[in-house]
């Protein structure tokens, strides 16, 4: 049995130890905002935060999971749905797919940086794939929490 | 999902074994409260309409959202003429139903071709409406308006339209109605943002791959890795020792366009098992007839069929005459490789068949192909299949083609219980239908002033018409047309295509031929006017010569002022000439596809060998603009689409096999080679045209053509990482 907390919830699962994350939550607890894109790392569209940091479900065996929170699209974290929001401000998507992975980064991001250049969100947006193209909007919804944020 | 449960209150609660009131039912984001449970009653005056008489709108969709935004822009046009509030509003999905007309979700055509039957549809309602106040009111219809969800008099008085429902539904429906004046328009031609985008930014929107259905079984196919090899035998031993695999069972080929391509499936009770399963299971295959398939041999026997006379496509005076007089003539061949579509969302299906009668829900682009080809795999009536459509992660052209839906409808079969077939990126990537791989050979003549007097342009590339007919290795007439339609006022012209057998299956791809076709055209006006020593713009412009209209088999008549002028718009916002700094240049491109006329201008650098897209200005005429939020969006991610396949685009085949895998050898353009991407839309209020692909071609040749405004070098093929520059 593995027990992984997830948007503030226990789940206890019967999987093997070395199921990915990502198909623990999304064919075993159900929770399917998380996407699969490539299973390989590649892509992004699998990110969850794992106590506050943005990481590949996809290349992560339950078992190494622990004790650390995790946090889905579905979840609730002040940066997410700030994010969130600026991502309705800014018509974001486009077919959507990528967009749940292109919020876990870009919370993750914010939760270590609350002020960051055009640099830092290059560095750590350059993770995710987006095949629709809407990085353009994608970092301008990114500065508009970032003015949001800083405005209080 | 925003749709409202299509019953009535009491029903359903009914349904949930609740008695009544205080109830709060949330269905995705719309809530409703139950406090007074009271019937509420539908008014569907057609297909795409239902108006409840609590004044919820529900208006229906009938081609697929992969992101281009057509739920918002359809529906809105029949809230627009029918005068209804937009926050009202809920959009439904229709099922793939021939009763809903052409659902094919392909070509950017959904605006182009059902703009005016939404506008009457809405403008029908509307009329209905009316007629059910002044009947109500025992007033002449013609003192009553309509104006944001309300019937109104001369004097302000107003009622719901929620309110007329009752008395609507006992009238007719007005076949001819008077549409809008276009300067009245609230919805259409503005910025309105997609009524999908908060549930495509929390997790709840439900793709293909999140369709949950009880008992539901996963799986995943082993396919031969040589287009159309079979499986000789397969041993089962290892794939069924994985902890999760319960069935693994044999799909057929069915050497249709969209058939399944025939393997062996892993069945599993999650995604993850099914994958390890497929990769535990050992199959020997039959390699068949494309086994030697190399496309490196491949690109030499094509281009060897373009630097020899081909079958005449087009010819317009004497070009070997022209040729023959002109003060110089420059050759230049052009070679680009396949490429795959790569949506996001890899292809999957769930599927239920129980007896003879069949549920789909995929991410499809081509619902009513899909039930055709799942009820002829079944032998059932195309009545006994229902097909769901999901939101599409992306789609491109890969799902127009059901092969992957036909696949689950075959294992549902086989283990008689609902199952989800999910694709790998490495299947979807290895046994896709490949955009075509190119060869195409340019000759042109110049005078002693500079001014061409002969065109010739040969390709030869395996055609979409050898996925439908087998052994085909001609292009089809749509394959030739925007070689054998370029806009240039050139005495003498030909094109000419050289025969191209397929080895794969060969499918259409975001623009399609318009790729390698503006690109060559583009590149090659680019090395002429070089030739000449005249800039690429006034050249260009020269080039396309007067301002006329060409003829054209529809009522989309081809017209080279719109075209002249997407180009000039583009220089003039790129600020074209100006002073760039060390190691940047400009370059453009500008093609006429989808019925619609784009020109972009790209700013490059060259340092250190390395290419970097600092801008893009984008001008789209594509008529009436719809909806400005989603032209914008999608002239976005052409540019970004068209700098992927410029930059890493390169699908390659050894042995039969594709030699990519993933996105670590199949590379997609990231956040930080982005460049900033401006986009004008041409105002005017022609018919609306497409939009979703016309942005693609011209990115690559404009940027290759400032590559070589930078630096003097010339690159004639693609992809740029394959010289070394990206
Ligand atoms: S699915 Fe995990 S990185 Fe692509
Ligand atoms: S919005 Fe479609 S992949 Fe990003």
């Amino acid at each position: 049995m593995t027990k992984l907390k997830i948007n503030g919830e226990i789940h206890t699962i019967d999987v093997d130890p070395d199921m990915p994350l990502l198909w623990a939550i999304r064919d075993i607890i159900g929770f399917t905002g998380t996407k699969f894109g490539c299973g390989k790392g590649f892509c992004g569209a699998c990110m969850v935060l794992m106590d506050g940091k943005a990481v590949n479900s996809c290349q992560l065996p339950v078992s190494s999971v622990g004790e650390n929170e995790l946090i889905t699209v579905e979840g609730q974290t002040e940066n997410l749905q700030l994010l969130q929001k600026s991502w309705e401000e800014h018509n974001v998507p486009q077919c959507g797919f990528c967009q749940s992975g292109q919020l876990i980064t870009a919370t993750a991001l914010l939760n270590g940086n609350s002020n960051p250049s055009e640099e830092d969100i290059n560095n750590a947006m350059v993770r995710n794939i987006c095949r629709c193209g809407t990085y353009p909007r994608i970092k301008k919804a990114i500065n508009h929490s970032v003015e949001l944020k800083n405005k209080g | 999902m925003k749709d409202v449960k299509n019953v009535s209150r009491r029903s359903f609660l009914k349904g949930l074994g609740l008695a009544s009131g205080g109830l709060i039912i949330a269905s995705g984001t719309t809530l409703f409260v139950a406090c007074e449970p009271k019937d509420i009653v539908e008014f569907n005056p057609n297909l795409f309409v239902q108006l409840n008489s609590d004044g919820n709108l529900i208006l229906v969709a009938s081609r697929s959202e992969m992101g281009q935004g057509v739920r918002t822009s359809l529906t809105s046009v029949i809230a627009d003429e029918m005068e209804a509030d937009w926050d009202r509003v809920s959009i439904k999905q229709a099922v793939g139903d021939a009763k809903y007309g052409d659902q094919n979700t392909d070509g950017s055509k959904s605006v182009r071709l059902l703009f005016e039957e939404m506008r009457k549809i809405g403008a029908a309602t509307k009329a209905v409406l009316i007629t059910a106040a002044a009947k109500k009111w025992e007033v002449p219809a013609s003192e009553l308006r309509a104006e944001n969800h309300f019937v109104i008099d001369n004097n302000g008085k107003k009622i719901g339209f929620g309110d007329l429902v009752e008395i609507a539904k006992t009238l007719e429906v007005p076949k001819d109605v008077q549409l809008k004046d276009p300067k009245d328009f609230k919805y259409i031609g503005k910025y309105l943002p997609s009524k999908d985008v908060a549930n495509l930014s929390n997790g709840s929107a439900v793709f293909g791959l999140d369709k949950r259905v009880d008992n539901m079984k996963f799986a995943a196919i082993k396919r031969c890795p040589v287009a159309f090899g079979t499986v000789k035998s397969y041993d089962k031993t290892a794939a069924l020792k994985v902890k999760g695999v319960i069935d693994v069972v044999e799909i057929p080929m069915l050497r249709k366009p969209f058939g399944p391509l025939g393997g062996v499936a892993v069945v599993a009770t999650n995604t993850w098992a099914a994958f390890k399963g497929k990769e535990a299971l050992k199959v020997e295959w039959d390699l068949g007839d494309n086994n030697a398939y190399d496309s490196e041999e491949y690109m030499k026997q094509l281009t060897a069929n373009v630097h020899k006379k081909g079958k005449v496509a087009k010819t317009v005076g004497d070009v070997e005459g022209a040729f023959k007089k002109a003060s110089k003539t420059i050759e230049s061949t052009y070679q680009l490789p396949h490429l795959v579509h790569a949506p996001m969302e890899v292809p999957n299906a769930v599927v239920w068949v129980q007896g003879n009668t069949c549920e789909v829900w995929a991410p499809t682009q081509e619902p009513q192909r899909t039930r055709t080809e799942v009820s002829a795999f079944l032998e059932t009536g195309e009545e006994n299949v229902t097909v769901n459509v999901t939101f599409l992660g992306g789609g491109f052209g890969r799902k127009s083609k059901p092969d992957y839906i036909v696949e689950a409808a075959a294992v549902s079969k086989a283990i008689k219980a609902p199952v989800q077939v999910v694709w790998t990126r490495e299947d979807d990537i290895q046994h896709g239908y490949y955009h075509t791989v190119a060869a195409q050979y340019m000759k042109g003549g110049l005078d002693k002033d500079g001014k061409v007097t002969g065109w010739l342009h040969r390709f030869a590339l395996p055609s979409i018409a050898s996925t439908f007919a087998p052994g085909t290795v001609d292009p089809a007439p749509f394959e030739s047309a925007s070689a054998t339609n370029v806009p240039f006022e050139i005495p003498n012209m030909q094109v000419e295509t050289g025969e191209a057998p397929a080895h794969v299956r060969i499918g259409w791809l975001r623009s399609v031929i318009n790729i390698p076709h503006g690109f060559a055209i583009n590149v090659f006006a680019d090395e002429l006017a070089n030739e000449a020593g005249v800039d690429p713009l006034e050249f260009r412009l020269n080039l396309i010569g007067s301002d006329r209209i060409e003829e054209t088999k529809n009522e989309y008549k081809y017209d080279t002022a719109r075209l002249k002028h997407v180009l000039k718009q583009a220089a003039k916002n790129a600020d074209w000439g100006k002073k760039l700094p060390e190691g940047h240049a400009m370059g453009l491109a500008v093609h006429y596809s989808f019925l619609s006329y784009v020109a972009s201008v790209v700013e490059v650098s060259v340092i250190n060998n390395k290419v970097k897209v600092h801008n893009i200005h984008s001008v789209i005429d594509c008529g009436l603009a719809v909806n400005k939020n989603t032209i914008t969006a999608q002239m976005e991610g052409a540019a970004i689409f068209g700098m992927s396949l410029a930059f890493y685009g390169k699908i390659t085949a050894k042995n039969g096999a594709i030699e990519q895998t993933n996105f670590g050898d199949y590379q997609m353009l990231r956040m930080p080679q982005a460049p900033k991407i401006y986009v004008e839309i041409v105002e005017n209020n022609e018919k609306p045209t497409g939009v979703g692909e016309p942005g693609v071609p011209v990115i690559a040749p404009a940027i290759v053509n400032a590559i070589f405004k930078a630096t003097g070098n010339r690159y004639r093929t693609l992809p740029l990482k394959d010289h070394k520059l990206v």
